[in-house]
């Protein structure tokens, strides 16, 4: 078995895996605090007709879903700020119009779209070399983020008026935070798919806040549950022939139930 | 001009079709304790936004400590929210609160000497107790501290609180005002404090500005709290303004 595991597709799948579930889950700590679990499924359906364009005017369906989601994220910061209708409408109208395009575009395209279905459901096992060199450049600017950005996105989630009376330009930051995350989307949307990428924000992350302390600390353990899902997942959908995306948020939601028993316990420790 | 530490001049807030603030001009002398009062959507927490840079006006200028708020150092303002806007959700502890006053951003991991300073504020507003305890574990009044707390740490020249005492009995209310008090008077601040009470107006401050989207009244507690002037920005007060009166000042 050990074999497989040395195998070029599965290190590719196995590398892309561990870059995916940090990048989702470091991103994942704001959107859960800032309520915002339903922006990751929302980019996610913006990218799904940044692929359809990209499908119909033949070309690599990354390099125009990445424009796309990122105006689809800046329209939905800008929609929310300037009409005040919150997020989760904003995010609702704009998903919808990306969607809306999207199944426009493949109609559009008189052959075969099988491709846009592996958008959907995600083909971690087919990453090419190409797909890991962009996944592993945005980890390095993710980790880049996390000591230019971390504290300013922390503060800000914290109390957004507390962090502007400091001068901390919160929507130039917002604007910063929901493009790196449109990226980070896109690039997962074609190892998890459009489905299943909002769980990688959102699981970690949650699991983690179950159990941490402090902001900090909720990060560090969300990137950790990230990337040890991600090679647990990888290897139990291999060992019983699982669709690896499933499998590793299967994985997740154990870690999070798992996070719920100890957080009851600790609770219950402290009375 | 020196003297002074806040000054409006023709300022007006609008939102939309709603004016908050009306043509509002005054000047707030250096080291002196001002209370803003007025009723519910009087544009009193829109002042302090203003003042804080939260808000730009829409006509007239601001001027701060000889500054216009673009130019001003975030250190020069210590900022005490309502605690009713803490998100109990967020995992904190007070010691990372308070040292956002001191670093003006959220810590990872907090350095050995900021600690120190940290939990020896902490300590002078009677909360060292608390520095390690769950943010959301915390009740109103300990809030109320741990937030004083994380404004004092920067030693402001300016100290601006937001309904203060909301949430508190009668003893943590005197003691977060004695607090108020030394500071002021140790590093001769101003202190603008928005409140709804009307007797920690009165035996608190220097000035009054009794606020109803116009400037009614900005005088000394004594002149402010007259039943006409109270009249003009809430209406009929005759009840409450006797008992208010029952009193003398600093009792």
């Amino acid at each position: 078995m050990i074999d497989v595991f040395l195998q070029t597709f599965m290190l590719r799948a196995m590398l892309a895996g561990i870059l995916v579930g940090f990048m989702s889950s470091y991103f994942g700590v704001f959107i859960v605090q800032r309520r915002m679990s339903f922006m990751g499924s929302g980019l996610a359906h913006a990218a799904f007709g940044g692929v359809a364009l990209g499908i119909l005017l033949n070309t690599e369906p990354l390099w125009i879903a990445i424009p796309f989601t990122i105006l689809a994220s800046i329209g939905i910061t800008l929609l929310r700020d300037k009409t005040k209708l919150g997020s989760d409408t904003s995010i609702g109208i704009l998903f919808a119009i990306s969607v809306a395009l999207g199944i426009i575009f493949l109609s559009l395209k008189r052959s075969y779209t099988a491709d846009a279905f592996a958008y959907l459901f995600g083909s971690i096992l087919s990453v090419q070399t190409s797909d890991l060199y962009v996944t592993l450049i945005l980890s390095v600017i993710t980790m880049l983020s996390f000591f230019g950005f971390w504290s300013r996105w922390a503060y800000t989630s914290f109390d957004r008026e507390l962090a502007g009376t400091d001068r901390i330009k919160v929507t130039r930051d917002d604007y910063i935070l929901n493009t790196l995350l449109a990226i980070t989307i896109v690039v997962s949307v074609k190892l998890v798919g459009i489905i299943l990428v909002a769980a990688f924000l959102v699981i970690p992350a949650a699991s983690a806040r179950l159990v941490a302390g402090t902001f900090f600390r909720m990060t560090i353990i969300s990137i950790i549950l990230g990337v040890i899902s991600s090679i647990i997942g990888l290897i139990a959908s291999y060992i019983f022939d699982l669709p690896s995306g499933a499998t590793i948020i299967l994985v997740q939601a154990a870690i999070f139930f798992i996070s719920i028993l100890i957080r009851r316990i600790t609770i219950r420790e402290s009375l | 001009m020196n003297d002074i530490a806040i000054e409006l001049k023709n300022l007006s807030v609008n939102f939309a079709r709603y004016s908050a603030l009306d043509n509002l001009t005054l000047s707030i002398p250096k080291g002196t304790f001002v209370s803003i009062v007025g009723p519910n959507g009087a544009g009193k927490t829109t002042l302090l936004k203003v003042i804080l840079g939260l808000i730009k006006p829409n006509h007239g200028t601001i001027t701060i400590l000889g500054k216009q708020i673009d130019e001003l150092s975030a250190f020069d303002l210590g900022y005490v929210p309502q605690i009713k806007t803490l998100d109990r959700t967020f995992p904190a502890l007070p010691i990372e609160l308070v040292s956002t006053g001191l670093n003006a951003k959220w810590p990872g991991r907090l350095k050995k000497h900021d600690k120190n300073i940290v939990i020896d504020t902490l300590e002078r507003v009677g909360a060292g107790n608390l520095a390690k305890r769950p943010l959301n574990k915390l009740s109103g009044g300990e809030l109320q501290r741990v937030y004083l707390a994380r404004a004092l740490i920067r030693k402001p020249k300016i100290l601006i609180l937001d309904e203060p005492a909301t949430g508190i009995d009668w003893i943590g209310e005197k003691d977060i005002h004695k607090i108020i008090d030394e500071y002021k008077s140790e590093f001769n601040a101003t202190v603008i404090m928005v409140t709804h009470d009307w007797e920690s107006a009165y035996h608190h401050a220097d000035f009054v500005l009794l606020l109803n989207k116009v400037a009614v009244c900005f005088d000394k507690p004594e002149d402010a709290f007259s039943e006409d002037y109270l009249s003009q920005t809430f209406g009929h007060v005759g009840h409450k303004h006797e008992m208010l009166f029952s009193g003398s000042r600093h009792d």
